[in-house]
């Protein structure tokens, strides 16, 4: 039989979509799909609970913030334009501002609240770094790669928490105590709470948690049922810094 | 020809300058010595073979870098099948354990000057800690 050449191709191009058009049709109806099954779950995401009412029961104490600056080499840097923190303490209208009012309860009224990076499920940080310095681990850890950072300071205004630090000046001379088994960083990155993740990497907790004498910080692993990070959330009611915004903090508070 | 003494006394003066380096090194004696860093008196083997690693050291120093930082994965098994810990300071450095006898021994010969050492601390240096103050006084850290 003959048959034009646009027959042809008509025939051919009507072909080739039935037979793409069912693979790629079922494609878009699959990444559709949100949900994360339990084959799909990461079989590890850290999260921290604090609990403020343990926590301020001396004020005065830093046992925390002390310990993470010595296993980190965080630089201490007196004027706060130039201030290097990976946790401190914040007045709670500045850490929870929507959820304060005129009648908020005393023990958190005018009272400092331990704050850090809340390692987002959805963080602003990693979506703005130019250089992937900064980016989520499968296990929830936000990580930072100092070799890679570029000092643009993007992730410190897209951070919604002031969780990162620059370094404006070299850090080496503020260093309190050099602690030989983590390196400092130079003049010009970004720094932040990194989870201790070479402490999980051995199988140790975070310096934060041990350090705390009143056992007000829990870490653990939220995919797993039995941890005690899930028994608190399974039982008591938290807060998170900032949920409106979308972040998805894994910092979650105990009131 | 006339002049003839101040002509070659300034000859020999000239020579005696531009060979300057060949004679002051020969008496020095630092030509032809390479450099000698001193190698670790008990372990035998590194965690890969002196022949690549006095090549391609920094390429495993990268490729360990990378590993630890990006993939999170600190566990290496070195070509005689021993596991190692991926870290410069606390694998490398305990067997290498002075960076002054031996890591800058060649470096400061190439003229080469890795910046790892901004951050990752030379073990030796640790007892130096920060006693000067800051010249705008201290003040203590809020909370």
């Amino acid at each position: 039989m003959s048959i034009d050449r646009r027959t042809f191709l008509g025939v051919a191009g009507l072909s080739a979509l039935a037979i793409a058009g069912k693979a790629s049709l079922a494609a878009l109806a699959k990444s559709g799909q949100g949900v994360v099954t339990a084959e799909s779950a990461p079989a590890t995401r850290w999260a921290m609970v604090v609990d403020p009412r343990k926590c301020l029961k001396d004020e005065g104490c830093t046992d925390c913030i002390a310990a993470c600056d010595k296993a980190h080499n965080v630089p201490h840097f007196p004027e706060p334009a130039h201030e290097v923190k990976w946790i401190w303490k914040e007045p709670f209208d500045k850490a929870f501002p929507e959820q304060g009012s005129l009648y908020t309860a005393e023990a958190f009224r005018d009272r400092p609240i331990l704050v850090l990076c809340n390692h987002c499920d959805n963080p602003p940080c990693v979506r703005v770094c130019p250089t992937k310095a900064t980016w989520k681990r499968d296990d929830g850890i936000v990580m930072m790669d100092w070799h890679r950072c570029i000092g643009c300071k993007y992730c410190i205004v897209a951070c919604p928490y002031g969780s990162r630090s620059f370094n404006f000046f070299d850090p080496r001379p503020r260093i309190k105590e050099l602690n030989p088994d983590f390196p400092t960083r130079t003049i010009g990155v970004v720094e932040k709470c990194n989870f201790c993740e070479e402490r999980l990497a051995k199988g140790q907790r975070p310096a934060c948690v041990e350090a705390c004498r009143e056992k007000a910080l829990v870490f653990g692993n939220l995919n797993d049922p039995a941890s005690e990070v899930r028994e608190l959330l399974r039982t008591r009611y938290t807060i998170r810094r900032k949920p409106e915004l979308g972040t998805n903090p894994e910092i979650y508070y105990l009131v | 020809m006339r002049d003839r003494e101040i002509i070659i006394g300034g000859l020999i003066l000239f020579l005696g300058l531009i060979t300057f380096p060949v004679w002051y090194n020969a008496a020095a004696g630092t030509t032809s010595k390479g450099p000698e860093p001193k190698l670790p008196a008990e372990e035998k083997n590194c965690v890969a073979p002196v022949a690549y690693m006095r090549i391609s050291h920094m390429e495993l120093l990268t490729t360990w870098r990378d590993e630890v930082v990006r993939q999170h994965n600190r566990k290496f098994v070195a070509f005689d099948g021993k596991t190692h810990t991926m870290s410069l300071t606390q694998t490398c450095m305990k067997c290498h354990t002075s960076k002054a006898d031996f890591c800058d021994r060649c470096h400061d010969y190439a003229g080469v000057k890795p910046y790892c050492w901004d951050c990752h601390i030379d073990p030796k240096l640790v007892p130096l800690t920060s006693t000067s103050p800051h010249p705008e006084g201290t003040r203590e850290r809020e909370g």
